[in-house]
C-alpha cells in the first residue's frame, strides 16, 4: 500500500500501485505507521530532514474509500474519523513536508496533499478536485479548517469548495495552491525531492519547525486535535537556548 | 540609560517622526523599547506617526545578547515591553507608517507590521523572520501579528516557515509592504512622511481611527491590550 525509504536527508513515502490509493482503514493505517517511523527516525537523525509523499500511477489519491463505506453513514464517519489523526501526524511532523502530486488528488486525497507544507504537481494530467459538492456530501469540520487555513483567497476557496472546480497544475499554481509545476510524474517526483533536499539543508530544529507551523495554522491544527504548546513552555525553550 | 541617545523625535508638519538613532542594529532591549514607547506617547496632537531608523538596519530584533546575560525575571520585560508597544501602536489615535529604511528582522519585522502602512527602501534591506533559522518558537501574540497582517497562507509560510529574506520588490508584489522607494535612507523617510502627511490631511477623528483599527485586528488587539500604556489595570497587568 505504501513504502518508505530514506534517500540521504529526505524520507520518501510512496503510495504504491496503479490504483486510486483510496483512503480506507488499511492504507490510512499504513500511512500512519510510515509517518510515525519518519518522526522516530528524525529524532535520531537530528536537524535537517524532510518528507516527500509521492504516488505511483494515475492517482495521488482519490479520497476516502467510499466504495467500502457504501451507503453506510457510520462507515463513512469511521473513515472521516480515521483520516483525522493522519492529518494531525503530518501537521505535527517535525520536518518540512512536500507532496509530489503525481496524479489526481480529490476530496480526502486533496486534503492529504494540503496537509503538506509544499506541493509540486504534474502539468500533463491530473486535477485537484473537491468532489463533495458534486456528490452531495457535506465537509467534515477538519476538512474545512484545513482548506480555510491553506487557501486564503476567498474566490479560490469558493471555486474549490463551492464550485467543485477541477484544477490543473498551472491554475492551481496561479491560485497559490501548488508551488511548482513539472511536465510529468518523473519530473514532479524529482523536483519534490530536490525541494525537500533544499529544505532539509537549512538544518532546522524539527521541534521548532513544527511549533512555527502550528503558530501559522492554529485553527487547522486545533481542528485535527493537536494541542499547541503554551507560551510558558515556549519561553522555557527560549530560555534554554540563550 | 539616556533615552535621547536611542531615538529622536521631531514634527514635520502634522507628522510625528520617530527615528532610531545610530548606525547599529537597533536591537530591541528594554531600554530602546521604553524609549520608543515614550516617543510614541509624545505623538499626542499630531496627525500621523512615522517610525524610521538610521543606518543599515531598521531593527534586527530582540537583544539576545542582553537577554542571555540579564537576570531571568528581567528577560521577560523585553517581551512585555514589546507587547506593550504593539498595543500602543494599535491604540494610537492617528494613522501609523513604518519607514523600513534597512533590515527588519524577527521582532523588528513584527514591529514594522504593527503599523498601518509600510514603506520600504527599494534597493537595500530585507524583511526576515529569522526565528526558524535561529531555532526560536513564536509566542502566541507575536504569531498573531503575522496571522492578522499577513493573511495569505503562502506568504505566511514563506516568511515564517521558510525564513525567506524578502527585499522590497518581492514584499510589495506579495502585498506585505505597501510601497518600495528608490534612493537612500532619507528618501525613504521623506516618502513615509509624505504618505503620513496625506493620511493626516484626511482629518480623521483620532479616536475613531483607533477604534476602527482595533476592530480590524481584533485577535491581535485582544492579545496585547492589557499591556498598553492605557490598559485599565496597568498596575495589575500580568507579568510575563
Amino acid at each position: 500500500m505504501c513504502t518508505l525509504e530514506q534517500r540521504g536527508r529526505v524520507f520518501v513515502l510512496t503510495l504504491t500501485g496503479d490504483g486510486e490509493h483510496r483512503l480506507g482503514h488499511p492504507l490510512i493505517a499504513s500511512l500512519r505507521s510510515a509517518v510515525a517511523s519518519v518522526a522516530a527516525a528524525a529524532a535520531s537523525a537530528g536537524p535537517g530532514t524532510a518528507l516527500v509523499t509521492v504516488a505511483e500511477g494515475r492517482f495521488f489519491s482519490n479520497g476516502l474509500d467510499i466504495g467500502w463505506a457504501g451507503t453506510s453513514r457510520p462507515r463513512l464517519q469511521e473513515l472521516v474519523d480515521a483520516l483525522r489523526p493522519l492529518a494531525a501526524d503530518l501537521l505535527a511532523l517535525p520536518m518540512p513536508t512536500v507532496a509530489a502530486v503525481t496524479g489526481h488528488a480529490s476530496a480526502g486525497g486533496f486534503l492529504l496533499a494540503l496537509c503538506h507544507d509544499y506541493r509540486v504537481m504534474r502539468a500533463d494530467r491530473g486535477v485537484l478536485y473537491m468532489s463533495e459538492i458534486d456528490i452531495g456530501l457535506p465537509l467534515p469540520p477538519y476538512f474545512v479548517a484545513m482548506f480555510r487555513a491553506k487557501i486564503t483567497a476567498a474566490n479560490a476557496l469558493r471555486d474549490v469548495l463551492l464550485r467543485g472546480r477541477k484544477l490543473r497544475a498551472a491554475e492551481a499554481k496561479e491560485m497559490g495552491i501548488v508551488d511548482a509545476v513539472c511536465p510529468g510524474p518523473a519530473e514532479t517526483a524529482a523536483e519534490a525531492i530536490k525541494l525537500a533536499e533544499q529544505l532539509a539543508a537549512r538544518k532546522w530544529d524539527g521541534g521548532v519547525y513544527a511549533s512555527i507551523r502550528m503558530s501559522i495554522f492554529p485553527e487547522a491544527c486545533k481542528s485535527v486535535g493537536i494541542v499547541e504548546e503554551s507560551d510558558e513552555e515556549k519561553r522555557k525553550h527560549f530560555a534554554s537556548r540563550l | 540609560m539616556a533615552t535621547q541617545n536611542l531615538c529622536t523625535v521631531e514634527r514635520r508638519g502634522r507628522v510625528h517622526l520617530i527615528t532610531l538613532t545610530g548606525a547599529g542594529e537597533h536591537r530591541l532591549n528594554p531600554a530602546l523599547l521604553s524609549a520608543i514607547r515614550s516617543a510614541v506617547a509624545a505623538s499626542a496632537g499630531a496627525g500621523a506617526l512615522v517610525l524610521a531608523a538610521e543606518g543599515k538596519y531598521f531593527s534586527n530584533g530582540f537583544d539576545q545578547a542582553w537577554a542571555s546575560t540579564a537576570p531571568r525575571h528581567l528577560q521577560a520585560t523585553m517581551g512585555g515591553e514589546f507587547r506593550g508597544l504593539v498595543a500602543d501602536l494599535l491604540a494610537l489615535p492617528m494613522p501609523t507608517v513604518a519607514a523600513v529604511t534597512g533590515h527588519a528582522a524577527a521582532a523588528g519585522c513584527g514591529l514594522v507590521l504593527a503599523h498601518d502602512a509600510v514603506i520600504m527602501r527599494g534597493s537595500r534591506g530585507f524583511l526576515y523572520m529569522s526565528e526558524v533559522d535561529a531555532g526560536l518558537k513564536l509566542v502566541d501574540f507575536f504569531a498573531e501579528v503575522f496571522r492578522e497582517k499577513v493573511p495569505d497562507a503562502v506568504n505566511r509560510r514563506d516568511l515564517l516557515l521558510r525564513g525567506d529574506r524578502m527585499a522590497a520588490p518581492e514584499a510589495v508584489r506579495r502585498g506585505i509592504v505597501d510601497k518600495a522607494v528608490d534612493g537612500g535612507v532619507e528618501d525613504v523617510v521623506n516618502a513615509a512622511v509624505a504618505e503620513a502627511e496625506k493620511l493626516a490631511a484626511r482629518g480623521w477623528d483620532g479616536e475613531v481611527v483607533a477604534e476602527i483599527r482595533k476592530a480590524a485586528w481584533p485577535n491581535l488587539w485582544s492579545k496585547v491590550k492589557d499591556y498598553g500604556a492605557d490598559a485599565p489595570a496597568a498596575a495589575a497587568r500580568p507579568r510575563l
